[in-house]
């Protein structure tokens, strides 16, 4: 379905570096990147801010145009067969809205179907689908502007299904969103992928999104892809300090901390621990309490973040 | 792409009559604000019998004919010019993931009526014009050539202009200059003007195609630079030289978009 090989992006970037004189510096947002994705798959794609996640997503897409290499979307070379490749692709950006401002999302949904040629009574049929999934009913007749996030999403998603795409790219989808709506929009996601055999290329911050729904992990950083597997193999190999939140009654002093955990930070009665993935959390916990007087503890698991951004730094957990 | 341009038209042109009173307030502001120039004209005359050689009904035809092929490229595909902005808003992105050139999306979008509005002085000045003046069939048949001529050359224009907000984002005001400023510029006899700024408009952008070389040969006037008479009727080639230029600008600008951080 994908097929990216020694795809790079380089953008010129002008920079002030005198009073009237102006520097041109390249900079590399993807570098040499390869991956394929198979039809059916659903995958995350990881990194953190400015890695080059979206400079990917929008080669896919065929926004924009690759500097080198050879990217292949459905077999076809997305920035020159743009159009063509739109019948075949639904994208879901999660920061702005595919749809018309002024428009009830009825509308926007009909004009969507002129745009892709969607038959009309596949289209009746597919729209009633799609409205019972996602619970469109209350608002189709409402304009997109009065929307909540949760509603928008929910008619981003339909719009860029409406066409049945054969692969599915998603920015971000959940953010922002509360929990019912995460949830719905994660469910939809999973049978879409499961009963129609999308294949769905997801970005997010989310651990939540990845847990539920990648069966693979990708991690790009530094537009290099750092990490490819599930996300079981990406939590081993960067395993990642868990944090214990201690707090102490009194006046104590912390005390009978175990080797290798660290006092990370500490504010009043309050303390925070690092605990790395080799100590178990039982005994630290065991030791703390037989040590001093404890009123209240909490363990945090790593994030997906935490487990990430060790991956990004090369380092394994700090002893 | 003309029923996609039709349907994106009415669509945006539905969204609008949701105010009808907004829409027709603007419209009555546009014919308004498109008349000055034309109060202009008047009080002119009202002083001297000639404008640049010309009579006031040969005026009159030089402003209607310009006014109208400006005010129909600009219903067809003046919204183009706001790419920049779209370009920053991220919204040029989403014209990009979908099947329909973004050109046709870039025009339609935000589609007002209101710029129809701009047809109505034009028209009536075109046809105050052509009472006074003794056109034959054929005189008329070329007339309704060359505003369909520089229609699609203003519309070249605005290609153009949109094109080069793909490097100057913030270039929409500066654009003008060949889009409202051709406007302008072509809307008075161009006798008006120096040599060396006539020279420009008829061999580098070619404005003197929208409507004055042609009109020279329809109101029976000697070309004021002493071009040869074939020069009259080189309108289409110069639309097609221009079109040329406008759409390797605009794949130009396209390779070259680099879209905003998300």
């Amino acid at each position: 379905m994908i097929q990216l090989s020694e795809v790079s992006k380089t953008f010129p970037v002008r920079q002030k570096t005198g009073r009237l004189r102006r520097g041109r510096t390249l900079v590399t947002a993807v570098d040499k990147i390869g991956f394929e994705v198979s039809p059916g798959e659903f995958v995350g794609y990881l990194g953190p801010n400015g890695a080059g996640k979206s400079t990917t997503i929008k080669m896919l897409t065929g926004i924009l145009s690759p500097s080198s290499g050879r990217v292949r979307v459905a077999g076809l070379d997305p920035s020159r067969r743009r159009t063509e490749l739109a019948l075949r692709l639904g994208v879901v950006f999660g920061q702005r809205t595919t749809l018309w401002w002024d428009l009830p999302l009825r509308d926007s949904f009909a004009l969507i179907r002129h745009l892709y040629k969607v038959d009309q009574r596949r289209f009746a049929a597919r729209l009633a689908e799609l409205t019972e999934l996602l619970d469109l009913g209350p608002f189709l007749g409402t304009p997109v502007r009065q929307l909540s996030l949760g509603q928008r999403m929910r008619g981003d998603l339909t719009a860029a299904l409406l066409h049945s795409p054969a692969l599915l790219v998603l920015d971000e989808p959940t953010i922002g969103l509360d929990v019912v709506s995460k949830a719905t929009v994660r469910e939809f996601l999973a049978r879409i992928n499961a009963e129609e055999g999308t294949t769905v290329l997801l970005t997010t911050h989310d651990l939540g999104d990845i847990e539920r729904l990648c069966r693979r992990v990708m991690v790009i950083d530094h537009g290099r892809v750092a990490f490819d597997g599930t996300l079981d193999e990406l939590r081993a190999t960067a395993p990642a300090d868990r944090t214990l939140i201690v707090d102490l009654a009194g006046d104590g002093v912390l005390a009978g901390l175990p080797d290798g955990v660290r006092l990370v930070r500490r504010e009043g009665p309050r303390s925070w621990l690092a605990v790395p993935p080799d100590v178990s959390a039982a005994s630290v916990v065991a030791d703390v309490a037989r040590a001093c007087d404890v009123a209240d503890i909490a363990l945090r698991e790593p994030d997906i973040e935490d487990v990430v951004t060790r991956l990004y730094r090369g380092s394994p957990a700090p002893a | 792409m003309v029923s996609t341009w039709l349907l994106l038209a009415r669509t945006w042109t539905r969204a609008a009559l949701q105010y009808p009173a907004t829409l027709a307030m603007l419209s009555a502001g546009v014919v308004i604000s498109t008349s000055l120039d034309l109060l202009t004209i008047v009080i002119v005359f009202l002083h001297v019998p000639r404008f640049g050689g010309f009579e006031p009904a040969g005026v009159m035809y030089l402003y209607g004919g310009a006014h109208i092929a400006f005010a129909l490229s600009n219903v067809l595909i003046g919204s183009a010019d706001r790419l920049g902005e779209h370009i920053r808003t991220g919204n040029f992105d989403t014209m990009l993931i979908r099947p329909v050139h973004p050109l046709v999306q870039l025009a339609t979008e935000d589609f007002s009526p209101r710029k129809v509005a701009r047809l109505v002085p034009s028209c009536l000045v075109l046809g105050w014009g052509i009472s006074r003046l003794d056109l034959s069939p054929g005189d008329l048949l070329l007339t309704a050539l060359m505003i369909v001529n520089g229609t699609v050359l203003f519309c070249a224009l605005w290609v153009l202009a949109a094109a080069a907000q793909f490097v100057l984002l913030d270039a929409a005001q500066a654009t003008h200059v060949i889009t409202w400023g051709g406007e302008f510029t072509v809307q008075y006899p161009m006798s008006l003007y120096a040599r060396e700024f006539l020279y420009a408009v008829t061999f580098v952008v070619p404005l003197a195609f929208v409507n004055w070389q042609p009109s020279l040969y329809v109101l029976g006037v000697p070309d004021p630079l002493g071009l040869p008479g074939f020069v009259r009727f080189l309108g289409p080639v110069a639309t097609a030289l221009l079109c040329l230029v406008a759409a390797a600008a605009w794949r130009t600008g396209l390779r070259h978009y680099r879209s905003t951080g998300s």
